[in-house]
């Protein structure tokens, strides 16, 4: 019963791990993988001298972590928000609204951003104009990226995160915020001692596991938001663009196979770091 | 003393309260659907005012002509919608399938190869071989280049909604499906007659995460599709937004040569083409996902 479904595991995980040689061969299409020339550790020498590595490494692992800042907060004061609203039809609004934009595919949020960021006609060069200021050529200005993209990521998962939390508030027996009413605390009070304690724990699952993950961008904001615009790499190129660049760009298998398994290899251990501590936090949640 | 000035005064800073955590709200939920208003209104505009005025809030000199244009020559549009229907059909059923019979084989004490094969899940989350070695694989050795199997099959089993699947089957009540054992009953037919039927809550949500899966998905069609022919609904788009002409199956040929390209328009609806219908029946669902969001964060 479980053959299918294994078997395409096998297929599609486990197929290509003896491939993971080709960060130390020459490839050749035509010499295909086995026949191609062994290069040691020469790929690697490449990425690590000229500093493509620490570039794209930095990059993803900065930018990885003010998104997971920025959503942890983000999503969690929208859900403190929610979970005042008393107004059954204007929650619903919001949260259909705010959760949205996780319905919507890089490709639509790539042209949504165009919407707004071309430089001669988009809303914000238009509103800038209008206000007597001087239009940003946003697509050329790799140190804006960082802000873009953390407003981007913020604004396609906010929704999604903060929808998890507010389930965890509701979940929250009333009996406490009774008791503390008759005891005179304020809503904020409220709010602080009793909501944002009994929710801390899923906020460290979840804040744990994004950090075991952080070496790992999510290609299709980087790629499409960006317009994967080669004045904005500086700021914007990460370890999965540039594999993909290195593959299908450049044709230069062994370089994007190198990238690749460098980010396997630290990505591995994160993963199993970040598992270790949730394990120590709550045993239930941890993946092993 | 005054106690019912004190409970007026409270009243009113509740409802103070409640004003103010409502006007923050609208104005989060208009900024976070500003860029989808910003694109309606210029899939709706005319191009020269579009391209003269820019981007708004409003339609710039109200016309329809981007989705005249899309009906003109609609055979792109048509296979991307095709392509992209056939793969999120069949990838979710298949899918579904492949996965509940998995997970429930891994939800069966009694099943021996129930560690090993855990395992085999869980390691593909910690490690895998990343994209080179997994793209010579799908090119070199199944030969799946401009295959549609290639948009499909790659995302037939997600381990991590495998596990989802196997802790509710676990959390159905044993005692049905022993006494369905006692009564003679195959796994197969236990499968099929009983525990299905009992999960369609579960199968519902999983199930609508496939379908946004296959649905959004440019990744596989980035890697693995040269052929216009097999390109689905989100890569077109992206094809589009490199080259607006690609729309045109027959540009050349002097059926629409006549017509000037409104690009700018062009692709904006194109976007609300290729987002509408889909984004409305989610929205709709929205309580499934959320069901979804909550038993990947509080998981079994």
């Amino acid at each position: 019963m479980c053959l299918p479904g294994i078997l395409l595991v096998i297929v599609f995980s486990y197929l290509p791990l003896p491939g993971i040689i080709i960060a130390f061969k020459n490839f050749k299409a035509n010499l295909g993988l086995w026949d191609s020339a062994w290069v040691g550790f020469k790929n690697f020498e490449f990425l690590f001298t000229t500093k493509v590595a620490w570039r794209i490494t930095v990059n993803t692992v900065f930018l990885n972590s003010i998104f997971i800042a920025t959503s942890i907060v983000g999503s969690l004061g929208l859900a403190l928000l929610l979970n005042e609203v008393r107004t059954k039809w204007l929650a619903r609004f919001y949260q259909s609204a705010v959760f949205f934009p996780y319905f919507v595919s890089w490709v639509v949020v790539g042209l949504f951003g165009f919407a707004l960021l071309s430089y001669d006609n988009g809303l914000m060069n238009v509103t800038l104009t209008r206000l007597g200021l001087e239009p940003i050529d946003w697509y050329k200005s790799p140190d804006l990226w960082p802000g873009i993209l953390t407003l981007t990521n913020l604004w396609k998962g906010a929704g999604y995160w903060s929808i998890v939390y507010l389930a965890a508030m509701m979940g929250i027996s009333p009996e406490y915020y009774e008791a503390a009413e008759l005891d005179g605390a304020s809503r904020w009070k409220q709010i602080t001692s009793i909501t944002l304690p009994l929710i801390t724990p899923i906020i460290i699952i979840n804040f744990l596991l994004s950090v075991g993950r952080i070496f790992f961008a999510d290609f299709g904001m980087f790629y499409y938001v960006t317009r994967d615009s080669k004045l904005l790499y500086a700021t914007t190129d990460v370890i999965d663009t540039y594999v993909f660049r290195a593959l299908r760009q450049l044709g230069d298998f062994g370089m994007a196979g190198a990238a690749g398994l460098y980010q396997s290899l630290i990505g591995f251990l994160t993963i199993l770091f970040a598992n270790w501590l949730v394990k120590r936090v709550d045993p239930d949640k941890s993946l092993f | 003393m005054n106690n019912r000035s004190h409970f007026s005064l409270y009243r009113f800073s509740k409802s103070l309260s409640q004003i103010f955590v409502n006007v923050i709200l609208l104005i989060i939920s208009f900024l976070f659907l500003l860029p989808l208003v910003v694109v309606i209104a210029a899939s709706l505009s005319d191009e020269k005012a579009l391209a003269k005025n820019g981007y708004s809030l409003l339609p710039q000199g109200f016309s329809l002509s981007a989705y005249e244009y899309l009906l003109l020559d609609p055979d792109r549009l048509l296979r991307a919608y095709a392509v992209t229907i056939f793969v999120t059909v069949v990838g979710t059923l298949l899918g579904l399938l492949v996965m509940s019979m998995l997970a429930y084989a891994l939800s069966r004490p009694e099943f021996k190869w129930r560690k090993p094969f855990s395992f085999i899940l869980i390691f593909t989350m910690l490690f895998s071989a990343g994209l080179v070695p997994t793209y010579l694989v799908v090119t070199q050795v199944l030969h799946l280049k401009d295959n549609i199997l290639a948009l499909i099959l790659p995302y037939l089993v997600v381990p991590w909604f495998v596990f989802i699947l196997r802790s509710f089957f676990s959390s159905l009540p044993q005692e049905i499906l022993d006494m369905a054992r006692v009564d003679g009953a195959s796994e197969w037919r236990i499968f099929f007659q009983i525990v299905l039927p009992l999960s369609t809550p579960v199968l519902a949500t999983v199930g609508l995460f496939t379908i946004l899966l296959y649905w959004n998905d440019w990744w596989l069609s980035l890697l693995y599709i040269n052929d216009p022919n097999l390109f689905p609904l989100q890569y077109l788009l992206y094809a589009i937004m490199r080259n607006a002409e690609f729309l045109t199956s027959n540009a050349s040929t002097g059926l629409l040569t006549s017509v000037e390209l409104p690009t700018q328009t062009l692709r904006m609806a194109m976007v609300v083409v290729a987002m509408g219908p889909i984004a409305i029946v989610f929205l709709a669902l929205q309580k499934y996902f959320i069901r979804g969001a909550l038993i990947g964060s509080l998981k079994g």
